[in-house]
């Protein structure tokens, strides 16, 4: 609730209405460029937006510094942060709620084999027509080796399933698996973030620039991993978006977490640049403290989507 | 800050500047109105020439592919261009004033937000010149007619829904972050107007559906263009699963449709009715739970995909429900209207309809959550009937009712009683005239998004498209309405432009100042 | 005026809130277009049952609630001098009105249950068909009997632009309609070949989605003969509005005279795909199988839509190697609105059409497809 006896209203801005237009560019010119145009329009239009959140980014911190930003407004770019997470949490839950009805429900439809009720086994009429009449010979398994259109047309199939699957490879052959060792590293840069994080708050600027630094790294570390891994999926596994409904999910939910580690990484970057500039100190640290809280979000659903697409099969 | 607001009178490059660059949450809600306006008067025009088309059966006008894109672009517009903002527009006006607060909690994101908007509809309509013509695959484009049987031209449709998203999301969290941070002294939670609260509310909805609407089109994005199988039976997706995902947010997306159109009733009705609200927390709280069911219902537009039977009857049941909440909040007008002391002016006649014709159309949304029943009414004009009366009947009615209600604020202006009357009457009879025939079509078979229909139908159709017409003339009176009363309306000062108003945006003056509570008002 | 406008909004609404009832109380006295159809079978039948209970429901809470509501504005209007009160809260009522409404849900959750159990009976059933949605027509398959076919609008294009006055079953007429016998409980799986369709027949009950890649199942069972006609209910793109569904249901002595020719005519067909045609004959029939089936998209000159169907006229297709032209038929163009046309037209179909595309609109290729043709390359596969 509002205590101030004053509010900082920013004058009139020019940003949005750059950032509008960079927007609308890029949407503009992403569609152009997808069916087949170039990609000059959508090229200006990242130009753009990365040109001003750029000046936004520094006359925010320009404010704040400048301690224009009262209490109240940094209450509101905490709300603000906590919010924006929110809704990507709800972005990943549109794709991990996508893979549980493919997986779970899906499957075993098409499989034939999708029961009446929870009590009843039977298999319903409809599902046993799916396999019978339209996918004779698919079978349900997870992670599916064999697309339904496979299994139907043979080799005149549309989507190829892959020849091989990330899963988990037994216990003996664990320490070459790539997804274990990505799980340790950002598992390692959640603490390593708190403890700059513990750093920043005891006034010790060189636990706190040192230990982001080192978080930074780690996150490129995962990135060039996790590209390490499409390569191999693309080249060695058979393993592409195109094979079939494995392919799909695995490269989605696993993109789109290495779009938001790259994110992350970009953000914690920034924070470790103005902290070599002296920027945050123990009473004002948001921009920091929101990298921090994006990149514990950003692992929260790695350690799900370890489970969820690797693991258990 | 001292300066005013630029007008006209600076210089025409000063009028421009301030609007484009402004960060002032009155100057940005009006835009978001006169956007929501243009908008309206875009899906309406759409709306005329579906309904010019279906005045006799027959293909007299239009070609059957146009239809579609025409049936499409009129559910898209309206939803995402007119109603939306509309509401997002009254929000930025009258949020700050009701919760004491000087300005939104992010005001120049408040501008992104607004100026996102015409950028996504320029890309949404320019669609309809492209070859192979704009989306026609519905405003609930299902997979895999919007997908592989698409024109090219769904590209420019996903990637405006991505931003329009954007916007929607940078809005709600401006107003989450407003309500959670600045409010006056003393206005706790528990004492913010219904309006405040019923906005809160949509905004949750709001940040919490639209990222999976980006996730759906997202996935048709990929299907299209990456050789994904998400909606492809063949590669082990399913179609259904597009459904699903849409649903999920579709469903609480017609909620936070309505219910902003709540709150403003919530508001209007003790003024008129010179009571207070009755049962304020109860309202609060059914507007909560409505929020929390909406989630947990979304599989009632599936009812005839094939879902087992267990599904089926977990939605039917959880649908069902959500008219106990509605219910009180219906009860608690009537109850505060009961022993006070009633007069009739423009925004209440808005509101009384608004109470009797969207319970009407909640009526049949409960006929609609039956599922047995449902087999035979899904996908006809009885649905289309049914979400008229709640979307137009509901949303557009209540938002006729807080212009009329809140223009002398805004402006300084009054507008003329008589005209409003006859306005009103005239919306009224037409909107009953062009959907109740509707009732009639659907159950008597006809289904929607028919470009052609047998001759057996040709009688109500007709009813139906004088009907539109004559309601479609009554939002030009509408627009004729608020520019005679902002250009020569007679003027009012006082601050509190209706007897019975209470609540903090009637304590400043009329028009209300550029900026308002510069120092946070003491409330009690 | 304010006095008068009041007096006009009463019997207004009034007349809203009656004219639903007016409406149904109509439909039963007459074969009026106001209601839902009773139908003819159990489920549309227990459909309209739980319809009507809903209706009643509805309206006596909707006169009640009305009707305080205006005797409120009656009786509460400051012009007749009435005075606020300034009660704003009453436990007891809140809970009234909470837990009264719940009440009447529980209640018609039984009703609502029963009769969604009865959609889902679909066991046991005597006779089980394949319903396959194209656009813009449906296919029956007889399952197990070896019989199936096409079934399309018949309502010619000058009726539907108005060049033509309108037949009496405008929109309501296809070529071949699906034949049931009576006393049989049918079952339909439902599925779609290109994008989702719904198949509706209101007097069966009956609407199941056709679903691309799986199936819906739905039944019936009826003891009225007669013709019985639907709609298709998903939107499936421009022919949308004009795919219905024609279901003809028999004496069963009559269906199974039906399906024996049926069959006798599948056996006699075989037999003439070998044959020799002439160019002329190919020509005749093929352009009633285009304009029939492929016009829709490539339009009767031949010209497409630009950006969405390709013109056929000049197509590198249609003047390349006639084995390319049969494969895009047989085959389809996967993951585009081109579907393959081999479960859909017999190979006497395929060769005309091909051969009439190869040699109309002044494509003149000159060769001539033969039936056996089309059939060596199906059986090359
Ligand atoms: C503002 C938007 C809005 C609102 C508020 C509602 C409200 C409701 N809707 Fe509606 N609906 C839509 C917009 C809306 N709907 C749209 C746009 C579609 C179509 C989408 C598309 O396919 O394009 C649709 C479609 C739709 C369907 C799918 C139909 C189909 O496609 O087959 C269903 C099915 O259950 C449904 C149900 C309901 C219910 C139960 C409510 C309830 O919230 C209503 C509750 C209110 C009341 C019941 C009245 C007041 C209550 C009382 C007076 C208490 C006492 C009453 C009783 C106990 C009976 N709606
Ligand atoms: C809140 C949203 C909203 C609003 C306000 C409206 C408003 C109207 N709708 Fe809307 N409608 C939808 C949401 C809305 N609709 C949705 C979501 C669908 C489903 C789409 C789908 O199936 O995918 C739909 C579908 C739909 C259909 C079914 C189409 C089909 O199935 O093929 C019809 C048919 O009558 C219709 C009619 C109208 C009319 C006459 C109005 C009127 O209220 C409009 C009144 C406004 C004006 C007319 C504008 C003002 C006047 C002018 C611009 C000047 C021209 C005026 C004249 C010539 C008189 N709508
Ligand atoms: C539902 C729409 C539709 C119908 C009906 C249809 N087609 Fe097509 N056809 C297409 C589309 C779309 C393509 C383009 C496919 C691609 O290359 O992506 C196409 C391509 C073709 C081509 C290849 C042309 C070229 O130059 O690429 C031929 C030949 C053809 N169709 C013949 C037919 C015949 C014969 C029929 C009827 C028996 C028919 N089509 C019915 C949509 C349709
Ligand atoms: Cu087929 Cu609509
Ligand atoms: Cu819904």
């Amino acid at each position: 609730m509002s205590t101030e006896s004053s509010y900082y209203v920013p004058e009139q801005s020019k940003l949005p209405i750059i950032t509008a237009t960079g927007m609308g560019l890029m949407a503009y010119g992403a569609a152009s460029w997808v069916i087949g145009g170039g990609n000059m329009v959508f090229t200006a239009g990242l130009i753009i937006m990365a040109l001003v959140m750029f000046k936004w980014w520094s006359i925010v911190i320009d404010e704040n510094m400048r301690g224009l930003a009262n209490d109240q407004l940094k209450r509101s770019y905490v709300l603000g942060m906590l919010w924006f997470i929110f809704s990507e949490v709800m972005f990943f839950a549109a794709f991990f709620g996508a893979l549980f009805y493919l997986r779970v429900i899906v499957n075993s439809w098409l499989g034939g084999d999708a029961a009446i009720g929870i009590f009843d086994d039977t298999p319903t009429d409809a599902a046993v027509a799916n396999n019978a009449l339209l996918w004779p010979g698919y079978e349900a398994d997870w992670p599916p080796m064999v697309t339904p259109d496979e299994a139907a047309n043979g080799a005149n199939a549309t989507f190829i399933g892959p020849d091989e699957a990330m899963s988990f490879p037994g216990w003996s052959k664990m320490l070459g698996w790539l997804p274990l060792w990505n799980t340790v590293i950002l598992v390692t840069s959640s603490v390593t973030v708190h403890i700059a994080h513990t750093g920043l708050k005891n006034n010790n600027r060189k636990q706190f620039v040192g230990w982001l630094g080192f978080t930074v790294l780690l996150g490129l570390i995962f990135l060039v991993l996790q590209a390490e891994e499409y390569i191999h999926a693309y080249q060695h596994m058979g393993l592409t978006l195109d094979s079939g409904i494995y392919g799909t999910t695995f490269f989605m939910l696993t993109g789109f977490h290495g779009a938001h580690v790259t994110l992350g990484t970009a953000m914690l970057a920034i924070a470790w640049f103005r902290s070599l500039k002296g920027h945050f100190s123990n009473e004002d640290q948001f921009g920091f403290e929101a990298a921090s809280w994006y990149w514990h979000f950003v692992d929260v659903v790695w350690i799900l989507l370890f489970f969820v697409v690797y693991v258990f099969d | 800050m001292a300066h005013g607001p630029a007008t006209l009178a600076d210089g025409w490059r000063a009028y421009i500047a301030r609007w484009v660059f402004t960060t002032n949450h009155k100057d940005i809600g009006t835009l978001y109105l006169w956007f929501s306006f243009a908008m309206f008067l875009l899906g309406g025009a759409f709306a005329m020439i579906i309904r010019a088309e279906l005045f006799q059966p027959g293909m007299q006008l239009i070609r059957p592919e146009f239809f579609n894109q025409m049936t499409t672009m009129h559910g898209l517009v309206m939803v995402f261009g007119a109603i939306m903002p509309a509401f997002v527009g009254l929000a930025n006006w009258m949020i700050p004033l009701m919760i004491g607060a000087p300005d939104m909690a992010l005001p120049r994101m408040n501008n992104l937000s607004f100026w996102i908007l015409p950028f996504a509809f320029a890309i949404l309509t320019s669609t309809l010149f492209m070859e192979g013509g704009g989306p026609n695959f519905g405003w609930t484009f299902y997979a895999p007619l919007s997908t592989t049987y698409a024109p090219d031209s769904v590209n420019f449709f996903i990637f405006a829904i991505h931003i329009m998203g954007a916007s929607s999301i940078m809005g709600s969290i401006n107003i989450i972050a407003t309500v959670m941070n600045m409010r006056a002294p003393g206005m706790t939670y528990m004492k913010m107007p219904l309006f405040v609260w019923t906005w809160v509310i949509t905004a949750f909805l709001l940040v919490a559906v639209m990222p999976v609407l980006a996730g759906a089109v997202t996935m048709m994005l990929m299907d299209i263009n990456f050789g994904t199988s998400f909606f492809d039976a063949a590669g082990g997706g399913d179609p259904v699963l597009f459904q699903h995902v849409f649903w999920f947010f579709g469903h609480p997306e017609v909620y936070i449709i309505i219910l902003p159109a709540f709150g403003v009733v919530s508001q209007i009705i003790p003024t008129f009715s010179r009571k207070p609200l009755f049962g304020y927390s109860s309202m609060v709280y059914a507007t909560a739970a409505i929020a929390f069911l909406s989630f947990v219902v979304w599989a009632h537009h599936m009812f005839t995909v094939g879902m087992p039977i267990a599904g089926e009857l977990y939605f039917m049941y959880a649908t069902m429900l959500i008219a106990v909440p509605t219910g009180v909040k219906v009860f608690n007008w009537i109850t505060t209207m009961y022993k006070g002391s009633l007069t009739f002016e423009t925004p209440m006649l808005f509101s009384i309809a608004f109470v009797i014709l969207f319970t009407f159309g909640g009526f049949t949304g409960l006929m609609l959550s039956i599922a047995a029943a449902d087999m035979q009414y899904h996908d006809t004009y009885f649905v289309v009937a049914h979400f008229h009366y709640v979307m137009v009947a509901g949303a557009v009615f209540s938002g006729t009712a807080a212009i009329y209600y809140w223009l002398p604020k805004w402006c300084g202006k009054m507008y003329n009683e008589t005209m409003g009357q006859v306005q009103f009457w005239v919306a009224f009879i037409g909107f009953n005239i062009a959907f109740m025939p509707q009732h009639f079509l659907g159950l008597a078979g006809m289904p929607r998004r028919y470009a052609d229909y047998g001759l057996q139908f040709a009688d109500w159709n007709m009813v139906s498209s004088i009907g539109a017409f004559i309601y479609g003339g009554a939002q030009l009176m509408l627009l004729y309405n608020v520019i005679a009363t902002i250009r020569n309306g007679k003027p009012t000062t006082e601050e509190k432009t209706w007897e019975g108003a209470e609540g903090l945006e009637w304590t400043v003056p009329s028009p209300a100042p550029y900026h308002t509570f510069a120092k946070p008002p003491e409330f009690k | 005026m304010l006095k008068r406008a009041q007096a006009l909004f009463l019997s207004l609404l009034s007349l809203v809130v009656l004219l639903p009832i007016a409406g149904s109380a109509f439909a039963e006295s007459s074969a009026s277009q106001l209601n839902m159809p009773q139908g003819v079978t159990e489920v549309s039948q227990a459909a309209y049952d739980i319809h009507m209970i809903m209706i009643w429901v509805c309206t006596v809470i909707g006169v009640g609630v009305f009707g305080f509501m205006f005797y409120v504005m009656y009786a509460h209007r400051k012009s007749r001098g009435a005075v606020a009160e300034n009660f704003h809260e009453h436990l007891g009522v809140e809970l009234l009105w909470t837990i009264v409404p719940t009440i009447i849900l529980i209640v018609m959750a039984f009703p609502a249950t029963t009769a969604l159990l009865k959609v889902y009976d679909t066991d046991n059933p005597d006779i089980e068909i394949k319903i396959t949605g194209y656009q813009w027509k449906w296919q029956y398959e007889y399952l197990g009997e070896g019989v199936k076919f096409m079934s399309e609008l018949r309502t010619s294009d000058d009726e539907v632009y108005g060049r033509e006055p309108k037949g009496e079953h405008y929109l309501r007429e296809v070529t071949e309609a699906l034949v049931l016998p009576v006393g049989k409980k049918i079952r339909f799986l439902v599925t779609g070949n290109d994008v989702i369709h719904s198949w509706w027949v209101p007097d069966f009950g009956v609407k199941r989605d056709a679903v691309p890649g799986l199936f819906t199942a739905g039944w019936a069972k009826t003891d009225k003969p007669g013709t019985y006609v639907g709609e298709c209910t998903e939107l499936c793109g421009q022919g949308h509005a004009f795919m219905p569904v024609v279901v003809e249901v028999k004496e069963e002595a009559e269906y199974n005279e039906w399906l024996a020719n049926k069959k006798a005519e599948a056996v006699e067909y075989a037999s003439t795909i070998g044959k020799e045609w002439a160019p002329e004959e190919l020509m005749a029939k093929g352009e009633e199988v285009y304009l029939q089936s492929c016009a829709g998209c490539h339009q009767a000159d031949g010209g497409g839509i630009p950006g969405v169907f390709p013109a056929i006229k000049g197509s590198p297709i249609a003047l390349g190697p006639q084995i390319g032209h049969i494969a895009v038929l047989i085959d389809g163009v996967p993951g585009s609105a081109m579907q393959s046309f081999a479960d859909q037209l017999s190979e006497v179909n395929i060769a005309a059409v091909i051969h009439y595309q190869r040699n109309a609109w002044g494509n003149d290729v000159g060769d001539v497809t033969q039936p056996i043709d089309v059939l060596n390359y199906k059986q090359s596969k």
